[in-house]
């Protein structure tokens, strides 16, 4: 990315040691020993785990999500004698670039994350950039033979990257629309991309998506190009720059339609999920979208939105996937993060989750593989009024290679980042 | 050693100039009035004297209370009493605190303390004053605890800056009847800067004119 | 005999005296290190990467390949052209509020009502203040359900651009409602020294009309003295996050907005951007004040020639009425959007176009409850620490100045530097720098960086009450035998008591508020209400917004409500201590 621009030696030599010595050696710790801990020798991570504290980022915006996040704290504390505190990111980008930061004066121990919550695009980049502990970690942990790796595939590749056992999963997600039965009937919704054009142009400034590089905006751009894409398994590989204009053409004649019948004409957007959630509980908005199935219900029972919404699919399919938690190379408590990693995919845990009336987020494990005991706990949810079944979700389409959403993103705010 | 207050060769220069020079002596219970101009440096003789002249200011000489040589101590410690133009009672003290502030440590135990004050305060006739806020006083009350309070702390002499030049006609008369009958008893040396003649008449003593 | 009694009790005071003097002498040098200290190292670490140089991520060689990025950026002129903008006009429309509320007020009932509200107004967090609006104001805002449907036939709430509107104007008023109060505080700390009441008569006599005759006679000398904090305003309305994320333009957004997300962009390259586009910023900043100097100009040549001209204005009524209206409507609005906030704290299911909630409930304060304990005492630790060592600084240095009567001019603008120099600018470098240095991140580390920003601000509070003291007060109780020490502690400080208070709840405000240090420098460890605040922000749900904006009003107004009663009750038989 840097070109270099070469000022006549040696003065530039000098010049460039000085400021090296000023930027770098302020700092520069010792290499990271190879002593992390091994999951495979359980009995010892919990001894090394005990005692320490784990610092979680994650993502801070919904007050259900901080909620189960103190009771999973608890919960380890309990058991493990491990402290967790919850670091609520506004963005989860932010816990990249600590790291990224963190690498960059060469703090290679003691970092200030222990555990990310993360997928996709900032996984790929941690992942490239060698930014995560060790492979393999997450395939080791005890709780990972729950997990219904066969029938969830994207658990092992997380947007087409091999996750490797670089991230252990932790819940499961489902594009899922949701509309007001009170004000818009449910023959009249769209069932696909281009449908939901056509619907915003007989219901001018009632759709948006939350601007990208939001996550779920993001999400949005994905899913209409997945749709329109003439050749879809091309989104499985990286992009070919040649073939970029052609192969984005259709989706991007389809928002030029889009454009003018967005709210606000498409001059502003909403910031994210949750903002597009309180407009539509204001009435802003007739269609809003989540990655979490459950949200609807989880949306009316904490009286952020009215009980007539309800959700649906596109018979064609919408985008599924699945969120990981992460330990960076250089965290300071990775036994306990662990700890913490493997009590989130305990059938208990997951259950919690799935429970819509604490957060309602689908669980990564295979249900029907579990002991009697916890299998009826899942069985026992009511997963709520305005939830799909499992079998009405429709089919999931695999998310693209990360490559393509840093194209599309760029291109995304070429065309319409600069509205005014 | 030569009783009362004396100044010896003092100089005041600003920037180069030299604004003042005074060589003068005032005995005890005697009063010296400087007069001038506004601007002709009355006051920074008294800041000079007092200890806390503006430092862009060059002075030079000595100024001796009954031999001591006060140029080389702290402000706080050359007890040289001042009464300006405002009675500048301490507005966040009671006028008791004011003059129990006022005498020395030395003066030990609360009840002592306090008596002495109320004694004081009997002596300007304002008996009963001593828990009163300062600012409920009229100007001719305040000028008076004023005054009390300065002769309380045991000055070695007493600087008067223009300090009548407030007071209505009545009170002023009063006033200077009561400050130099006070320094008079007590052998105070004062030093008096004012620019109206009738001050000067009134104290009575040598008057020096500057600017 | 009483003589040598009192001379041979001379030596602890003595001591004392010493340790003060000493103290006293080094406080500038001390502070100095600790504004510009962090500024300067911040500014390096941000200008070697913004010319290439950023040697772990490979670049090694000074080039502008970071500048042409930036402006490859699709809609970056706008996104300068909006900080401009709204900076300058913010600030332009604050000053303007202040000076005719101040002309138009002194001295009526409406105008005392207003004086006794800035305190108030300033707890108010930038980030509640804004939100507060935007519930006001959107249009499916409080307003809009109040008129809707019976006036407005609205059963939707209407699809305009308000907030986040391009130009940036409801950007613009959600920051004049802040600075205003802010802006009436200093120019009232200001009109203080001047015999204001004195001059008015003299000019009135002259048949000059209230305003006119204020804006004639007194303003140029009032001005004189605010300039410092009108360029810390002009400074902060160009570059503020918290505001701009929530009411600013988004498409584009105003520069710093962009900024922020370049530094917290995981793909490393865009360091070489975000480096640039902080120097960039930084370069706003200047033109910024820049432009601000040349209207001053063109203000005070128009004055000139309009005061030559002679002409009275002496039927101003209406004007007068008008102008303590806004800045009236001002305080108005600060507080219904603080109510909004407090009702969305508790409020069930809440449809437009309903005016008030179907349902209250407490659920978001007992799920957020529990988990605010330990930012809690982060926010309040940090504040009392960072605004107390920088208040004992602020009156170390104020003394030597009052005591060697010298300001130092350089001192003063070095001091206000990280008022001006945009926080995106230099905390990204000093985050860096911190993270290789050999200490944890640690409350002390945050405090030391909070004083940066909360010492700026004690000095703007507290610089004019000190220079406004009668000194003549410490000569007389100098002349009556006190020590420096008894001097200072029992007239000095005692009597500027409720000056200091008020600098330190201006402080622990400050404080309390500040975002982008807390989490650059915090790492996230260090959680306060604020960051807490923002992070839940992002959720847009309007009733954790409510809790926590509520919290983040609490604090500094608790603080605010101390510093006024407890200089009331410690004087509260002593008329003359009551302002």
């Amino acid at each position: 990315m840097v070109k270099e621009h070469h000022f006549s030696e040696p003065w530039d030599q000098i010049v460039k040691r000085l400021l090296s010595a000023l930027l770098v050696a302020i700092s520069l710790t010792p290499p990271a020993f190879a002593g992390d801990p091994d999951p495979s020798n359980w009995p010892s991570v919990l001894e090394e785990a005990k005692g320490q504290t784990v610092y979680w980022n994650a993502w801070g915006g919904a007050e259900n999500i901080n909620a189960y996040i103190a009771w999973a704290g608890a919960e380890i504390e309990k058991c493990c004698g491990v402290k967790l505190i919850h670091v609520k990111l506004d963005d989860t980008a932010n816990a990249v670039a600590k790291v990224v930061a963190e690498k960059a004066v060469g703090k290679s121990e003691a970092g200030s994350v222990d555990l990310i919550w993360i997928n996709g695009e900032n996984f790929a980049s941690m992942k490239r950039q060698g930014l995560l502990m060790a492979a393999g970690w997450a395939e080791k942990l005890p709780n990972r033979k729950h997990v219904d790796v066969k029938g969830k595939p994207t658990v092992r590749t997380d947007f087409t990257i091999p996750v490797e056992g670089l991230e252990s999963p932790w819940g499961m997600a489902k594009l899922v629309f949701f509309h007001d039965s009170a004000r818009t009937k449910a023959e009249d919704l769209p069932k696909s991309a281009r449908e939901l054009v056509d619907w915003a142009e007989k219901n001018p400034g009632r759709f948006s998506y939350p601007q990208p590089p939001d996550f779920i905006g993001s999400s949005f751009l994905k899913q209409v190009l997945s749709e329109t894409i003439a050749d879809p398994a091309k989104l499985l590989k990286p992009v070919n720059e040649a073939m970029f204009v052609a192969d984005t053409n259709p989706m991007f004649e389809l928002l030029d339609r889009l454009q003018p019948n967005l709210w606000r004409q498409g001059k502003t957007y909403p910031n994210n999920y949750p903002d597009m959630k309180r407009l539509m509980n204001d009435g802003e908005l007739d269609i809003a979208f989540s990655f979490n199935p459950a949200d609807a219900t989880a949306g009316i029972e904490a009286g952020e939105l009215p009980d007539t919404v309800r959700s649906f699919t596109f018979p064609g399919g919408t985008l599924g996937n699945t969120h990981f938690v992460a330990i960076p190379y250089n965290a300071t408590a990775k036994a306990g993060a662990m700890v913490l990693a493997n009590f989130l995919i305990s059938p208990q845990a997951q259950a919690r989750k799935q429970d819509p009336k604490v957060w309602g987020d689908p669980t990564v494990l295979d249900i029907n593989a579990l002991p009697e005991a916890d299998k009826a706990a899942f069985a026992a949810l009511d997963l709520g009024i305005a939830t799909l079944r499992p079998e009405q979700l429709g089919k999931a389409l695999d998310e693209p290679h990360p490559g393509w959403m840093e194209r599309v993103e760029t291109e995304w705010k070429r065309r319409y980042g600069a509205a005014n | 050693m030569r009783e009362g207050l004396s100044l010896e060769n003092i100089v005041i220069a600003l920037g180069g100039k030299q604004l003042l020079a005074i060589n003068a002596h005032v005995g005890k219970g005697d009063v010296l009035t400087v007069m001038g101009p506004s601007g002709a440096g009355k006051s920074t003789l008294l800041a000079y004297i007092g200890g806390f002249l503006d430092p862009a200011f060059d002075a030079s000489g000595k100024v001796l209370v009954d031999g001591i040589d006060l140029t080389g101590l702290p402000a706080g410690e050359r007890h040289a009493g001042i009464l300006f133009q405002d009675p500048l009672l301490f507005p966040h003290m009671s006028v008791g605190g004011n003059l129990a502030f006022a005498l020395p440590a030395a003066y030990k135990g609360w009840i002592f303390r306090r008596r002495r004050c109320e004694m004081a305060l009997g002596n300007i006739g304002l008996d009963g004053y001593f828990d009163r806020d300062p600012d409920t006083l009229s100007g001719g009350q305040r000028a008076r605890v004023a005054l009390a309070r300065v002769l309380l702390s045991d000055p070695r002499t007493l600087l008067l800056d223009e300090p009548f030049s407030k007071l209505d006609a009545e009170l002023r008369a009063q006033m200077r009847q009561l400050v130099f009958t006070k320094a008079r008893d007590r052998g105070l040396p004062v030093l008096m800067v004012t620019h109206d003649p009738s001050d000067a008449e009134a104290a009575g003593g040598q008057v020096l004119r500057i600017g | 005999m009483e003589a040598a009694l009192r001379r041979g009790k001379l030596t602890p005071m003595r001591q004392a005296d010493r340790a003060l003097s000493i103290a006293i002498a080094v406080s500038p040098a001390l502070v100095i290190l600790i504004l510009a200290g962090p500024v300067i190292a911040g500014l390096a670490g941000t200008l070697l990467p913004a010319f290439g140089f950023f040697p772990v991520l490979g670049g090694d060689s000074f080039n502008l390949d970071g500048y042409t990025m930036l402006f490859a950026e699709p809609g970056i002129w706008m996104s300068v052209w909006l900080s401009l903008f709204t900076g300058l006009a913010a600030t332009a429309i604050s000053l303007v509020v202040v000076i005719l509320a101040i002309a138009a007020g002194t001295g009526t009932r409406a105008f005392a009502w207003l004086t006794r509200m800035i305190s108030p107004l300033l707890a108010v967090p930038h980030a509640a203040a804004a939100f507060g609006f935007l519930f006001l104001f959107s249009p499916s805002g409080f307003l809009s359900r109040l008129m809707s449907p019976e006036l407005t036939g609205w059963t939707q709430p209407p699809d305009i651009l308000i907030p986040n509107d391009p130009m940036g104007f409801s950007l613009i008023l959600g920051l004049a409602l802040k600075e205003i109060p802010f802006l009436l505080l200093m120019a009232l700390a200001a009109a203080s020294q001047i015999k204001i009441a004195q001059s008015r008569q003299l000019i009135a006599s002259f048949g000059y009309g209230r305003i006119a005759g204020f804006l004639i006679g007194i303003w140029p000398q009032l001005y004189r003295r605010m300039r410092l904090p009108v360029f810390a305003v002009l400074a902060f309305s160009t570059t503020v996050v918290d505001v701009a994320a929530i009411l600013g333009p988004t498409n584009p957004a105003p520069l710093v907005i962009r900024l922020v997300g370049w530094i917290n962009d995981p793909d490393l390259s865009m360091r070489f951007i975000a480096s640039s586009g902080a120097v960039v910023l930084v370069l706003l900043t200047l033109t910024a004040i820049l432009l601000w100097t040349g209207l001053e100009r063109a203000g005070s040549v128009l004055m000139r020639r309009q005061s030559g001209r002679g002409q009275r204005f002496a039927r101003d009524a209406l004007a007068q009425k008008l102008s303590l209206i806004v800045a009236t409507l001002t305080c108005v609005i600060v507080l219904t959007g603080l109510l909004l906030l407090g009702l969305w704290s508790i409020a069930g299911l809440w449809q437009f176009p309903h005016a008030i909630p179907s349902q209250l409930t407490m659920r978001s304060w007992m799920s957020a409850l529990p988990q605010m304990g330990g930012p809690l005492w982060t926010t309040i630790a940090v504040a009392c620490l960072s605004t107390g060592i920088s208040l004992a600084l602020v009156v170390l240095v104020l003394q030597r100045a009052s005591e060697t009567k010298r300001e130092a001019r350089a001192g003063q603008w070095l001091i206000y530097m990280p008022l001006i120099v945009p926080q995106a600018s230099f905390l990204f470098g000093l985050q860096l720098l911190v993270l290789g240095s050999p200490f944890a991140v640690s409350v002390p580390m945050l405090v030391l960086v909070h004083m940066v920003f909360v010492l700026p601000y004690v000095m703007l509070s507290l610089g004019d009450p000190w220079r406004g003291f009668d000194q003549r007060y410490e000569q007389i109780a100098f002349g009556l035998g006190q020590s420096r020490w008894n001097v200072f502690w029992k007239i000095r400080l005692a009597m500027l008591l409720r000056p200091i208070l008020t600098a330190f709840a201006v402080g622990f405000a400050v404080s309390a508020g500040l975002y982008l240090p807390t989490v650059l420098i915090g790492a996230g460890r260090l959680p306060t209400i604020t960051t807490e605040a923002v992070a839940l922000a992002s959720g847009g749900n309007r009733r954790a917004i409510g809790v926590y904006a509520f919290m983040q009003t609490l604090l500094p107004f608790v603080a605010f409500s101390l510093a006024m009663l407890v200089p009331t009750l410690l004087f509260v038989n002593r008329r003359a201590m009551r302002h």
